[in-house]
Parts: structure tokens; C-alpha cells; sequence
């Protein structure tokens, strides 16, 4: 059937910087470069583009450009491009549309629209080069009140906690998903940062059994590689109800990219799909969710915080009250820009409600329900940078989870083509060539380097705000000023409008 | 043999009562068991549980191996996510029995609730299997991915179906064997009819022999050439819904 979409991209090769070494040709695994020997000169076919960068990266003289297909459509505010193509595509397949990564549309960004507050004259700011400045923090349930015996020693016992070095850790993405050395990056990094990765839904290999401590590994509604010492391996356990980009909906691996360790990994048959349904069969209410949280904790000998994340949706509050209700120790809220490797587009770019608006209305309801304390709570769903992590933290949050901003440490540039499986970064692939670019040795530093940069910029921005711990600033929404907000977005966010 | 008499005793007291006790003894006697959550959760091989009573949801969550016998009826979720071990219920059991078990073995002497097998796995030499002697509610086998379900139907009324509805239903792997043809109706879209093999036949047998010995029961006029296989469409039902942007 014929194709009625045009290209997307459109590559401009300078001939006069082209020296024909081909890496491009080679680097391209959608096949886009080839090389013509008749005439002795690199082409490109620009429709098989997604434009990820890497021979852009790689060439060695900088001879190319990608562009927008420079084509325009007649005007119309209405029938716009994007809309007339997925239409094309859907009239040529009949298939549901199928995106990667997080909501791309043009929805208002709240991060950028609150602004932070420094000291000036009176309580004084810090400088964290000279003095001390904690940005340490504990994840789990916290009790009511502490007692002491005589002697002055802690005797309420405490639930048990993750110590996070830093606020931040790497998000749930599966072993199938993304790559191994990718996993394997992860995990170093964060073993080396004092906070924790996760394994999503996919298991955890044998070989990453070592980084146990900094590893929170998941269960979700497929059970993927769920056993007892895999609950046993990691510092917590987190229960996946839903996922930002796509809440309300199951995963779906296809079998084309469980090979033979990612099976082992996932504990199912060689090339079969692994298919995550939608809800936990086993949970059908918020009394169901508590003896999932409790037989999760039988397992661990109560040893364990347990995790309960959830997309943030429209009444995501009254979800968390239960959820706190129900005994988890943290609960993890995914905004609707959250990436995914695969979602269906319609469900990725118009379901959910963005995580500053969910978190902030989370922390409020726990606080006037009274507990508050009685759960940390974690921020996800596209935190990119550290300004975005302070602010999380002022509207209520404990830690955030970061996985785009870590993915594109590692290279990602964002092309949305995970589902694809290709992956020229060696990212969000299972191609053992693709794979071999990716070098642990090598992203595990970029991705500590990433953290440590931000943690730096925490603690500059905390000491100008007189703060000289994180935990002073959780939910201390005084420090943010909404600009450009309606009244019932300042009221929502919990926050005075700037010049208030 | 330790017995250990649970009434009264709140779930997570029982379990460490348990988990103590298998140091000493590993052939454990649990009397009055009335609703208790996880009795023989994440329990290793070699321990040997009786359990005389109801036990309570999520019986031999994570099992690793261990073997319980129920004298009385089981609750929901028996053997959720179990890995590996045998279970034997004289009675029936509630829904979500063996959801995503990856290993191991439920013999059901009754009937079975509401999605039974639900995205059971399996794994290398691991092929969990669950028997049910009854009839079994809507969803039997949904998603299933590994393994076997064998459902007898014995005592049915007449004209009553041995499965409820969606019967297979996003199956993508595995086998469903029915004592006899299920109503078409009744059927999920992604399992279909498949012809017993001496395979099927000679597995049918041995845990026919199984159920038999357990429950006591003769069950010479079951026949295996009358069972029904149902097996997945294939094993990636889902490959071609979708158009990648």
C-alpha cells in the first residue's frame, strides 16, 4: 500500500566536509546511510531517519545536518501534520499507534513556572563549599513519635529505611526494555552516588545480585523473575501499579527481544512475549493492595520498605491516603511526561495530570489526614534537572526518580523510537552489536558525573535559601513562587503567587 | 511431626512460629487454621505442612519448594507466584490460585474460583501445574504463558460447563486440558483446539494416577482420549496490533 506520510527528516550531507569513511554508514542500524560505489559518494535515504544523533555525533569531519522535512502542508490550526500523518499511518495499518518515551505535546511545564527564594539580610545564606550541607535522606515509614529509655537510647523501634546519599535515584527500566550494559551502568553509578537504581518489572540478573544494596526491585503485574531471593536482593521492594506514560494499561515486551539472558533474567520461555497485564489480578481494592504490601513483606521478614507506585491520575490523593493506609512505606507518583519504552501515543500524550500538580495535592491530603509520616513519598515522571529536584522536594517529596535525564546521559537523544528496538546509543536495544557501543566502564561515570553536578547545584541553591539540610526544605513551600499561574493552579500547588 | 495448634494466632506470629519450627522439625501439623494469611509462604523444600482447617489468602506465596496438604477448603491466591513445591487441597479453593506460578504443583480435589492460572509461567525445566477435580469460574488460564492446567470436571450437573467464561483467554503459551469440549462460547479468542499427542496422553495419565491417589477417588471412567487440548494461537498474539511511530 502506498506510504502517504513524507519523510520527517531531512539529512544535508556538506560534500564538501564528507571524506566517504562510511562510520555513518555503518553507525546507522535504520539503515538510513549508504554507500554508492559507482559514484563514490556517502547517499541517505531520510525516510528511515529518526533522527537520534549518532552519525551526526560521529562523523568525523561534522559533515551532517539533520533537519524537519522541510514540507508544508496548506495551513489549517486544526488538521495540523502530526494528526494528518498518524491518520496516514493508521488508514496504511490498521494498528494502534505506538510511541516511546514521555508526552511530547505542549502542555504547561509547572517546574517552569514556580521560582525558588534565597535569603538576603536576614537568615543568612550558607556557602556548602565551606560548610556542611546534608542532602541525605531515609525512604520509608516513619514513626509517630520517638521514645528513649534512660539512658538515652532510641527504644521505638524503626521501620526499616533506604538511605539515599542523594535524593535522586534511577527509575524503573527493565532488563528487555534497555540493554544490559545500560542495567550495568545504572547499577554502578549508583552503587558509587549512595542511592539506588531499579530493576523494573524484568527481573534482576544474577550477575547484578552484587549491587544489591543500591538496587529497588520491582513487582508488577506479570511477576517477571519474581522469587524469594530476588525479593531478597534488593534494599526495597516496589509494587508497579501504574506508569506515567501510560496509566491504566499493562507492558508488553515482544518476544523478538527476550534472547536467551534477558529469559533468564525474566525466568520465561526463550522468545515469548512478556506481557504485563493491566492490573494485578490479585488486586481488585485497596484491602487486596495491603496483603499484596504484606505478603511482600512476609517474604522479606519485614526487612524491606515496600514501594507502591502509581501513575498520577485525576484522584491520585485519595489513592495515596489508601495506599498509606494500606501499609506501603513510599509511595511513588509518576507525572504524565514520564517516559515509557512503549506506549500506545493516545494514551501517552492525554492520560494522567502532571507530577508538581499530583505531588503537590498528595502531600497536602497526607498532611491533613495527619499521615504524612507515615510514608515517604517519591517524585517521578520527567525530572530534568536539579532545580526541578528542588522544587519537587519543596512541594513534598522525599526523592525524585529520574530515567530520561539518565538515559540521555548515556547518549539517548530523545528520537522516541525505543519500541523499535534499535537503538543507536545501545540503550534501548537487545542487538548484541548495538548493545557492545555502550560502554559501562564509561556511562557509569557520565551518569555519577550527572548526579554529582546536581547534587552540587542542591546544596548551592539550598544554601541560599539558609537551609543546610534537605530534609528542612520537604514540603517548605514557602520557597516557591508561582509566575504565570491561575489562582486554582496556585491553590492546587499549595503556593503564593510571586510578589506575594 | 510438630503440631502446632493456631487458633487464635495472628498470621505473622503463625509464620514465625513456622519458620522456627522447621529448624527442628520440617513435618509441621497446623491445627485450627482459620484465615490466616501466607501459611507456608517462601518455604523451602523438605518442609512438609498439614494444615487442618481454612487457611487464609495467599497461601504459599513465593513458595520455594515446600509441600502443603489442606484437609478443609483453601481461600484466594494459593500458590501467587509460587516457584516451586506441591499443594494438595481437599476441597475447593478461590479465585487467582497459581497466578504467575512459575513452578511446582496445586492439586484441587473440588472446584476452583475465578481466574485460576492466571499468567502462569514457565521456565527451563520448571512446568508448574495445576489439577482441578470440579469445575473451575470465568478466566481459567488468562494470559497464560507456561505450564499445564487440567481441569476433570467431576460432579458436574447436566448441561453444566466445566469452565465459566474467556476460558484461555490471552493465552500465549501453555496447555489447558479439559476432561471434555468446552462450549465454544466459553473459549478466549487466542486459545484454540489442538490434537492430544502420546505426550499429552501419558502426562494426562500420570497425573490422573496423582489426583487419584491424593484424593482417593477412582476415576476409571475418565477417559484421556475423551480430554480436550487447548493450547495459544501462538506465542506473540499481540505482534501485529500495533503501527510504530
Amino acid at each position: 500500500m502506498l506510504n502517504m506520510v513524507p519523510s520527517a527528516f531531512k539529512i544535508i550531507r556538506d560534500e564538501n566536509k564528507c571524506i566517504q569513511c562510511k562510520v555513518c554508514v555503518k553507525q546507522c542500524a535504520n539503515l538510513v546511510h549508504y554507500y554508492d560505489e559507482e559514484k563514490d559518494i556517502v547517499r541517505a535515504d531520510d525516510t528511515k531517519c529518526v533522527c537520534c544523533h549518532r552519525c551526526v555525533v560521529l562523523c568525523p569531519t561534522k559533515a551532517l545536518t539533520i533537519i524537519n522535512y522541510p514540507l508544508d502542508y496548506r495551513q489549517n490550526a486544526n488538521w495540523t501534520k502530526n494528526y494528518m500523518d498518524d491518520i496516514y499511518r493508521q488508514a496504511q495499518s490498521g494498528g494502534v499507534l505506538l510511541a516511546s518515551m514521555g508526552n511530547p505535546k505542549p502542555f504547561p511545564v509547572y517546574w517552569d513556572k514556580m521560582l525558588l527564594n534565597a535569603s538576603q539580610v536576614t537568615n543568612p545564606s550558607i556557602d556548602p563549599l565551606r560548610e556542611p550541607m546534608e542532602t541525605k535522606v531515609l525512604i520509608g515509614r516513619k514513626p509517630e513519635k520517638l521514645e528513649y529509655d534512660k539512658k538515652g537510647k532510641l527504644a521505638t523501634k524503626m521501620p526499616p529505611q533506604v538511605e539515599l546519599k542523594i535524593p535522586i535515584m534511577f527509575s524503573a527500566m527493565s532488563y528487555g526494555s534497555i540493554s544490559r550494559n545500560a542495567h550495568e551502568s545504572l547499577a554502578r553509578a549508583a552503587e558509587e552516588l549512595g542511592i539506588c537504581y531499579n530493576t523494573g518489572e524484568g527481573g534482576l540478573n544474577k550477575d547484578f545480585y552484587k549491587y544489591g544494596k543500591n538496587t529497588i526491585v520491582q513487582v508488577a503485574s506479570g511477576r517477571f523473575g519474581v522469587y524469594k531471593d530476588y525479593l531478597n536482593a534488593g534494599a526495597a521492594v516496589e509494587i508497579k501499579i501504574g506508569q506515567g506514560a501510560k496509566p491504566g494499561i499493562g507492558g508488553h515486551l515482544p518476544g523478538e527481544k527476550v534472547d536467551e539472558d534477558v529469559s533468564g533474567t525474566r525466568m520465561i520461555p526463550l522468545g515469548s512475549d512478556a506481557i504485563s497485564p493491566a492490573p494485578h489480578h490479585d488486586i481488585y481494592s485497596i484491602e487486596d493492595l495491603r496483603q499484596l504490601i504484606f505478603s511482600l513483606k512476609e517474604a522479606t521478614a519485614y526487612k524491606k520498605p515496600i514501594f507502591v507506585k502509581i501513575a498520577a491520575v485525576h484522584n491520585s490523593a485519595a489513592i495515596a491516603s489508601g495506599i498509606a493506609r494500606a501499609g506501603a512505606d513510599a509511595i511513588v507518583i509518576d507525572g504524565f511526561r514520564g517516559g515509557t519504552g512503549a506506549a500506545p501515543a493516545r494514551i501517552r500524550d492525554n492520560v494522567g495530570i502532571p507530577i508538581e500538580l499530583a505531588l503537590a495535592s498528595i502531600d497536602q491530603r497526607l498532611r491533613e489526614e495527619g499521615i504524612r509520616n507515615e510514608v515517604s513519598l517519591i517524585a517521578a515522571g520527567s525530572i530534568r534537572n536539579s532545580a526541578d529536584v528542588i522544587k519537587a522536594v519543596a512541594l513534598g517529596a522525599d526523592a525524585v526518580y529520574i530515567a530520561s535525564a539518565a538515559l540521555i546521559a548515556m547518549g539517548c537523544h530523545m528520537c522516541h523510537s525505543c519500541s523499535v528496538g534499535k537503538c543507536n546509543w545501545g540503550i534501548a536495544t537487545q542487538v548484541p552489536e548495538l548493545v557492545r557501543r555502550l560502554n559501562p566502564d564509561i556511562m557509569y561515570k557520565r551518569l555519577v558525573n550527572l548526579v554529582s553536578a546536581w547534587n552540587h547545584e542542591i546544596q548551592e541553591i539550598l544554601g541560599g535559601m539558609g537551609i543546610n539540610a534537605i530534609d528542612s526544605l520537604r514540603g517548605n513551600k514557602l520557597m516557591l513562587r508561582g509566575i504565570d499561574l491561575n489562582e486554582k493552579e496556585l491553590e492546587v500547588l499549595g503556593i503564593k503567587h510571586a510578589g506575594e | 511431626m510438630k503440631t502446632i495448634d493456631a487458633l487464635g494466632v495472628k498470621y505473622k506470629e503463625l509464620n514465625e512460629i513456622i519458620d522456627e519450627t522447621i529448624h527442628i522439625d520440617e513435618n509441621i501439623t497446623l491445627n485450627n487454621i482459620f484465615g490466616q494469611r501466607y501459611v507456608g509462604r517462601i518455604l523451602p523444600s523438605n518442609v512438609k505442612l498439614t494444615i487442618n482447617g481454612t487457611p487464609g489468602n495467599d497461601m504459599a506465596a513465593y513458595m520455594s519448594g515446600a509441600e502443603i496438604e489442606v484437609f478443609g477448603n483453601a481461600q484466594d491466591g494459593v500458590g501467587n507466584t509460587m516457584n516451586n513445591g506441591k499443594i494438595i487441597i481437599h476441597g475447593n479453593c478461590g479465585d487467582t490460585a497459581g497466578y504467575a506460578m512459575r513452578g511446582g504443583a496445586i492439586y484441587i480435589e473440588g472446584n476452583a474460583g475465578y481466574r485460576i492460572g492466571i499468567h502462569m509461567k514457565e521456565y527451563k525445566e520448571m512446568k508448574p501445574l495445576i489439577m482441578i477435580g470440579g469445575k473451575a469460574g470465568d478466566f481459567l488460564g488468562e494470559y497464560m504463558a507456561g505450564g499445564a492446567i487440567i481441569l476433570l470436571g467431576l460432579g458436574l450437573k447436566k448441561g453444566e460447563d466445566l469452565t465459566g467464561k474467556y476460558c484461555g483467554t490471552g493465552m500465549h503459551g501453555g496447555k489447558i486440558y479439559l476432561a471434555k469440549k468446552a462450549q465454544e462460547f466459553n473459549l478466549g479468542k487466542e486459545a484454540v483446539k489442538v490434537k492430544l499427542d502420546d505426550d499429552d496422553k501419558a502426562f494426562l495419565k500420570k497425573h490422573l494416577d496423582e489426583y487419584a491417589k491424593y484424593f482417593k477417588k477412582d476415576l476409571s471412567a475418565v477417559k484421556i482420549e475423551s480430554f480436550v487440548k487447548y493450547a495459544a494461537v501462538n506465542k506473540n498474539p499481540y505482534k501485529n496490533i500495533y503501527h510504530k511511530l
